[in-house]
């Protein structure tokens, strides 16, 4: 009893430093945007050009490049993760479903830069090939790496929460004359519904606050997308590109209102997610009774 | 197409090579360029210019390592940064990427000391047929006024835009003197530094864009503009013309601990430094 309540003052304190830590963070971050809400500093920065040698700082095309390309990737990978999961289930317990699993799983080991060096190299001047427009350093570019980069994520969450639901629903399917992919998709996923929302929201987190596949592969252009080969720049590689500039510039104090906006939009989707999973959560949560 | 990765592999290979020599240089620096810091001790505090930053790290890492007495802190902040902290006596020294003005020098009794020379070439790829280029037309094509080879006397195809980032002191250099402080156009790509300009316009046949002179090797082409070569030679003569100097100042004479270090980044110990960031040495 006596360690059990230590371990409990442990957790609790581990997540106390968290909650702190994010809400500093957050006051950090509000508190050097505030020389941009005294001035015309708003405005400013929420303008559609980006021209900071004739003084225009706005990064709204960044924000747009930036949720484009998580919404796209997700889109792509989501149903992808969804299909390997089904694999996995009709696969069942044999070698077969083991390989794929330890695939996914070293998938997730390779780091970021992997992906965006070879990107680079093999993916890019395929793209400027086939597609023939623009340099290949694009939207598309970005979007089919960053998918594969989030992949893995998604898939090994969504597959835990598949593998935690009850095994009674599993062989009442099964009784019911159920195919194996008919398990996944009328029982398994609809009871798993939150796991799904879950997995989907942090994979959109990985895919908007990834910095590395973005600058390499998307090319950087501050420009709204008008197509899948623009090139565009997210709000991560903009404040990788501007942070070592004049720290008394209005380019300087535009990331900080950039970073602010990366954390209320995470803060903002997940809350968003959270919630609606809860609602529609239903089976899923029939097992914990 | 297998063959170009090839290349760019076996460059990938060459420039880690490349690296591991020039750190093997400066990591058995001949101990005789370091004397006159033995028996020296305090802090030199540096800012100013980020272009300068890397050689003046690696000039600090070698003094600190050999003396740990001696501190020596740099900080970025741009040449106006630089100007006005040793004017007022915060830093020992600060670097400019300009020349300082007439009232700058007369209002704090500054000292400059240039040390490199930083020069920028237009890059393309080494199978564009294109040799030489107008200052107008590399200004035009930057614009997006000129996006396609064939009206510069090239093949057809797109040109494919590629600059620096916004803290780039190459962009800076590149902008003003070649571009004359005109627009680029928005849909350039950005890239983040002068081995990724390389990199992509290594790759792409239709690729301009622009770098450090002391970047330029066999895998992109410099561009011959308004009939001069943008070689190191052209920009210490000063018949190239998208040059800068590098210059450190300090506030009237400089303490022993201070010329040391201005000596030290002047000798060839300095030089070597300044030719691994990609700037030419001033002799």
């Amino acid at each position: 009893m006596k360690s059990e309540k230590w371990i409990e003052r442990v957790l609790q304190s581990a997540a106390a430093v968290s909650g702190v830590a994010i809400a500093a963070i957050l006051i950090l971050l509000a508190y050097f945007c505030l020389p941009l809400l005294t001035s015309q500093g708003l405005a400013t920065v929420f303008s559609r050009q980006w021209q900071p040698f004739g003084g225009q700082f706005g990064i709204l095309p960044m924000v747009v490049g930036s949720l484009t390309l998580a919404c796209l990737a997700l889109l792509l990978a989501l149903p992808l993760a969804v299909g390997i999961c089904t694999l996995l289930h009709v696969l069942g317990r044999g070698f077969l479903a083991r390989l794929v699993l330890a695939f996914v799983h070293f998938m997730t080991s390779i780091p970021t830069v992997i992906y965006g060096f070879v990107s680079v190299f093999l993916l890019v001047p395929r793209l400027r090939e086939w597609v023939a427009a623009g340099s290949g350093f694009s939207l598309l570019a970005a979007v089919l790496t960053l998918s594969l980069l989030i992949l893995p994520t998604i898939t090994l969450i969504l597959q835990a929460r598949l593998a935690q639901l009850d095994p009674a629903l599993n062989l009442a399917a099964e009784a019911m004359g159920f195919t194996r992919v008919q398990q996944v998709r009328c029982v398994l996923l609809p009871a798993a519904a939150r796991g799904v929302a879950v997995a989907a929201v942090l994979g959109f987190g990985r895919a908007v606050g990834d910095t590395l596949v973005s600058l390499m592969v998307a090319g950087n252009a501050a420009q709204f997308p008008d197509s899948l080969v623009a090139s565009i720049r997210t709000l991560t590689a903009h404040i990788g590109l501007v942070l070592a500039t004049d720290s008394q510039s209005m380019a300087y104090q535009s990331v900080f209102a950039a970073g602010l906006l990366l954390f209320l939009l995470a803060g903002v989707v997940t809350l968003l997610i959270r919630t609606a999973g809860w609602k529609h959560g239903g089976l899923s949560r029939v097992k914990h009774r | 197409m297998k063959d170009g990765r090839m290349k760019s592999y076996g460059m990938a290979c060459l420039v880690f090579l490349a690296v591991l020599c020039c750190s093997s240089w400066s990591g058995t620096a001949s101990a005789a360029a370091l004397d006159s810091f033995a028996g020296l001790e305090g802090t030199i505090d540096i800012a100013g210019g980020t272009a300068h930053i890397p050689v003046m790290n690696d000039a600090a890492k070698a003094i600190m390592t050999f003396n740990p007495k001696i501190r020596i802190t740099v900080e970025g902040g741009g040449s106006g940064v630089g100007v006005q902290k040793v004017g007022e006596g915060l830093v020992s020294i600060g670097n400019t990427g300009r020349a300082l003005s007439e009232a700058e020098i007369a209002k704090y009794g500054l000292k400059s000391y240039p040390f490199a020379v930083d020069g920028v070439a237009v890059v393309i790829n080494p199978g564009n047929p294109v040799m030489g280029l107008s200052g107008q037309q590399v200004q035009e094509i930057f614009a997006g006024k000129i996006a396609n080879w064939k009206e510069v006397g090239g093949k057809d195809g797109a040109i494919h835009l590629f600059t620096r980032d916004e803290a780039s002191g190459t962009r800076e250099v590149f902008w003003e003197k070649a571009l004359k402080k005109g627009t680029i156009a928005a849909n350039a790509n950005v890239v983040p530094s002068n081995g990724a300009m390389k990199g992509a316009v290594a790759q792409d046949k239709d690729a301009i864009g622009y770098a450090g002179i002391g970047h330029v090797d066999q895998t992109v082409k410099g561009v011959v503009l308004d009939g001069v070569v943008a070689s190191q030679d052209n920009a210490m003569n000063g018949s190239y013309p998208v040059v800068r100097k590098l210059y450190m100042n300090t506030k009237g004479e400089p303490s022993k601990l201070v010329k040391a270090f201005i000596d030290y980044i002047l000798g060839p110990e300095g030089a070597k430094l300044i030719a691994k960031a990609g700037y030419l040495p001033l002799k």
